[in-house]
């Protein structure tokens, strides 16, 4: 009955939203204030019904409900409890249920925060939302029925995937769902504006928050993608440019670089129909990330959905979202006037740069990523493009961009002065050169890069320091003054100030790891030691067990550092029966300087023998850390109060019949 | 048209060619890697031995005159293990000559042992530490497993662990048509 309580709720959910996608739309155009206000209520049903459904898929997992392909595919009776539910969202058909679930989420939430929201452009962004809703209702109900019945029932299910049974993957689509559907806002908002033909201060100031949600989303599902494909896969490795990650890396590129023109917006009134276009890409983004983890176009190691005629759909579903809010950009976008004019060398122009770096990026990951389709589809070989192309390409791209991030912030609005800033940033400039100096000096063979990279680390986390210490005038006025202006400082600066600094952390894990990782793979008798990274790891051997839904192989090393046992890893090869899948689980030990990393791989013979890899991987925890370092930065911006209060009113009254009550 | 203009439409436009790439897209299988190599003769190779094997080695003319499979394998390759089982089966059939390229081995001795471990299905075996006959199969992981006719043309590229399944709906059938074509 829930399985069908739950299909019903779904079916109703989409006849809310054809309602919500229509009825405000005119109501707004129209003035009908009774069509307008419509948008509020529909927006909430919509999320108690796709909540209800939600919910009704996982209580079916829960109880193993083998009646259900979904979970018959998905699960097992042996699974832990947090699996089960995690099951629910670890699949196709019900990932596309949590992605319409948190779009309505969002939905909702703009209908209930948005209060100061002009009426009839807060039904036109409703509106919007309810479209794109629809497209994915659809989707579902034709092709990826989560709730779909099977007859006879197997008595048992077939399990998840043994790689996705892991906590960080078990969080790791929520987080990035609440990142991509979270731009849908910002494109929502776009689209509004593009049908109202305007763009101005206020409505960068609306859509910033919501951007700022999404990217703060986004980048914490993305580390946490990351992180487990750092212990999961047990190579050491934690990024390999595969689709799937580059899916979520696009996003995150196109929003970053809405973020920060979304502020020039704001401030100065110009960079609007590239905002607009900026918005539209994010979403566009997230939707081809959607595309390529669900068609098959590109498969990859986690791709897990191969099925052309749902990729069918999901190309329709591309080319009417992305091709119709591209063409009418094309067509509204030229009536967007801009104000501002600014100078090559100006805040605004930091910013801009930082947007040319973000889309160039964004355009060569793209085509790395699509490029195997391009060339089939031409009649060539279906190769991949690796990660040496995105190396090359990516990280000289990224370089001066790292360097200006530094310096953007002491430019003025309008005109700045380059050599005042520069000079404000000696410096970091002297103690990037020292630091790179120092990490020259401990080179040992890896990539120059490396090198490169911490120097950049310190000289952004130093500009971040030098820029407040600016702002607050140290050493130059009396310190009281000085912390009279540190407390004035607002919300959202101390928000940038923090992402930047985040940024810098999360550049130093990855420079330190790329360019001073050390490896050593071997066969390992018990009591044989090998030295990787400063440390000796003795091989204790190996022993067999049984875990709640998988066999495990348990091999014990013990790490001593100058002969002295500093720690005890305990790297686990999983079997698990079911599926018929091993898995590995790598023992990381974390230090501040490195993460001690050993994986134990297959016996070898019969005397205790094991295939053994060890990983000393320098400075990788600074990644996440620089990571939550970022999220927090971004939630202290959306934080700030000229979001919560004081939204500017539009120069304009809009339709003033729209603020007549309802009656 | 102003500079303005097309800044507005550009983006459509390169919309619009992506789509059209992704439509064609769809119409291929993912899954199926086209063999650039399918109905052309083997390329030229010529592969040392295994140390200890044998010592003919292997090379493209060994495959004329007979239909013979070619497997691609490595000791480092988890699936090649889960494979070999089923290479073992089909040699114990005796249906068809079964020749491999012992690929990216870093160390010489690892290939032969790895084939006493296991057993050795294979009639010839060649050492392909650089990739060099890999290159010219196009091979793209391991395992991977050519069909050859008597000419020596590919006729089939099988990739992924071989298994019972696979064998008896796609290369049995073939390996059929194939000998009533040009009966031995």
């Amino acid at each position: 009955m829930t399985a069908e309580l739950g299909h019903f709720a779904l079916i109703l959910a989409m006849f809310i939203a054809m309602v919500q996608a229509t009825l405000p739309l005119i109501g707004a155009q129209k003035n009908l204030p009774v069509w307008i206000e419509l948008a509020n209520p529909a927006s909430y049903l919509q999320l108690a019904l796709t909540t209800f459904a939600f919910g009704c898929l996982i209580h079916v997992y829960l109880i193993s409900d083998f009646t259900v392909v979904n979970v018959v595919q998905n699960s097992h009776t042996a699974k832990p409890v947090l699996y089960k539910v995690a099951g629910a969202w670890g699949n196709h058909e019900g990932s596309l249920l949590l992605w319409v679930f948190i779009l309505s989420l969002f939905g909702a939430a703009v209908a209930l925060f948005g209060r100061n929201l002009p009426p009839a452009f807060k039904a036109r962004v409703l509106s919007v939302q309810a479209m794109i809703a629809i497209g994915f209702y659809l989707f579902m109900l034709f092709t990826s029925n989560p709730f779909e019945r099977v007859t006879p029932a197997p008595l048992n299910g077939t399990d998840l995937n043994p790689l996705l049974q892991d906590p960080g993957l078990a969080f790791h689509p929520p987080m990035l769902y609440l990142g991509y559907v979270g731009f849908s806002i910002a494109f929502s908002f776009a689209i509004a504006a593009l049908i109202e033909g305007r763009v101005d201060a206020a409505w960068a100031r609306w859509v910033r928050p919501w951007t700022l949600a999404a990217w703060v989303f986004l980048s914490g599902g993305i580390a946490l993608g990351s992180w487990w494909a750092y212990y999961e896969l047990g190579w050491g490795g934690w990024w390999f440019w595969d689709p799937v990650e580059n899916a979520s890396f696009m996003p995150w590129l196109a929003g970053t670089a809405l973020l920060h023109s979304a502020v020039v917006v704001e401030k100065r009134d110009t960079l609007k129909g590239w905002t607009v276009l900026l918005a539209i890409v994010a979403f566009s983004m997230s939707l081809l990330g959607t595309f390529i983890v669900r068609s098959g176009v590109l498969t990859s190691v986690h791709a897990f959905a191969t099925d052309p005629a749902r990729g069918v759909f999901i190309l329709l579903l591309l080319a009417t979202v992305i091709g119709g809010s591209l063409a009418l950009f094309a067509w509204r976008g030229p009536q967007l006037k801009s104000s501002g004019v600014f100078q090559p060398i100006s805040r605004e122009g930091a910013l801009l740069f930082n947007n040319l770096v973000m889309t160039t990026g964004l355009a060569a990951v793209l085509l790395g990523t699509l490029y195997p389709l391009f060339i089939d589809v031409v009649g060539g070989a279906k190769i991949s493009v690796g990660a040496p192309f995105f190396n090359a390409v990516f990280l000289p791209l990224m370089m001066p961009m790292i360097v200006a991030m530094a310096a953007g912030p002491f430019l003025n609005w309008k005109r700045g002065d380059l050599m005042p800033a520069l000079g404000r940033l000696r410096f970091a400039f002297i103690l990037a050169l020292v630091a790179g100096a120092a990490a020259w000096s401990v080179e040992t063979g890896g990539s120059f890069m490396g090198v490169i990279g911490i120097a950049l680390a310190v000289w952004l986390a130093a500009g971040v320091l030098a820029e407040i210490t600016e702002r607050v005038r140290l050493f130059k006025a009396p310190p009281a003054q000085s912390l009279r202006r540190l407390r004035r400082i607002p919300r959202a600066t101390w928000g940038m100030s923090l992402a930047h600094f985040g940024m810098a952390l999360v550049i130093a894990g990855m420079a330190g790891a790329g360019g001073w990782k050390e490896e050593s793979i071997q066969s390992m008798k018990p009591g044989e030691i090998v030295h990787v990274g400063g440390y000796d790891y003795r091989f204790d051997g190996a022993r067999k067990a049984e875990g709640p839904n998988y066999d495990l192989v348990l091999g014990t090393f013990s790490v001593f550092k100058d002969g002295d046992l500093f720690v005890v890893l305990n790297p686990e090869k999983r079997f698990y029966p079911v599926t018929q899948m091993p898995t590995t689980e790598a023992a990381i030990h974390t230090t501040l300087m490195g993460d001690l990393y050993a994986v134990i791989g297959d016996e070898e013979g019969t005397d205790g023998k094991y295939v053994t890899r060890i990983y000393y991987n320098p400075l990788v925890v600074w990644m996440w850390i620089g990571t939550l370092v970022m999220m927090f930065g971004g939630g202290l911006s959306i934080s700030d109060r000229r979001h919560r209060v004081g939204v500017p009113h539009r120069r304009q009254p809009l339709a003033p019949a729209a603020t007549v009550p309802s009656s | 048209m102003t500079k303005k203009q097309i800044f507005f439409i550009a983006p459509l436009l390169v919309f619009l060619v992506l789509v059209g790439y992704f439509a064609v897209g769809l119409t291929r299988d993912p899954s199926v890697l086209p063999n650039m190599l399918a109905g052309k003769p083997v390329p030229e190779f010529s592969l040392v031995p295994l140390q200890g094997r044998d010592s003919v080695g292997f090379k493209n003319t060994d495959l004329l005159n007979d239909i013979t499979l070619v497997n691609v394998f490595g000791s480092w390759c988890v699936a090649c293990r889960v494979e070999h089982p089923f290479l073992m089966a089909l040699k114990k059939q005796n249906l068809i000559p079964i020749h491999a390229i012992d690929w990216r081995e870093e160390d010489k001795q690892a290939g032969p042992q790895w084939l006493k471990r296991y057993g050795d299905p294979y009639s010839r075996v060649g050492d392909d530490p650089k990739s060099r006959a890999a290159i010219a199969f196009g091979v793209t992981g391991a395992p991977e497993t050519f069909l050859v006719d008597k000419k020596g043309v590919v006729r089939f590229k099988y990739i992924g662990p071989l298994n019972d399944e696979a064998w008896r709906t796609q290369l049995q059938p073939l390996i059929e048509k194939l000998r009533t074509e040009s009966p031995s």
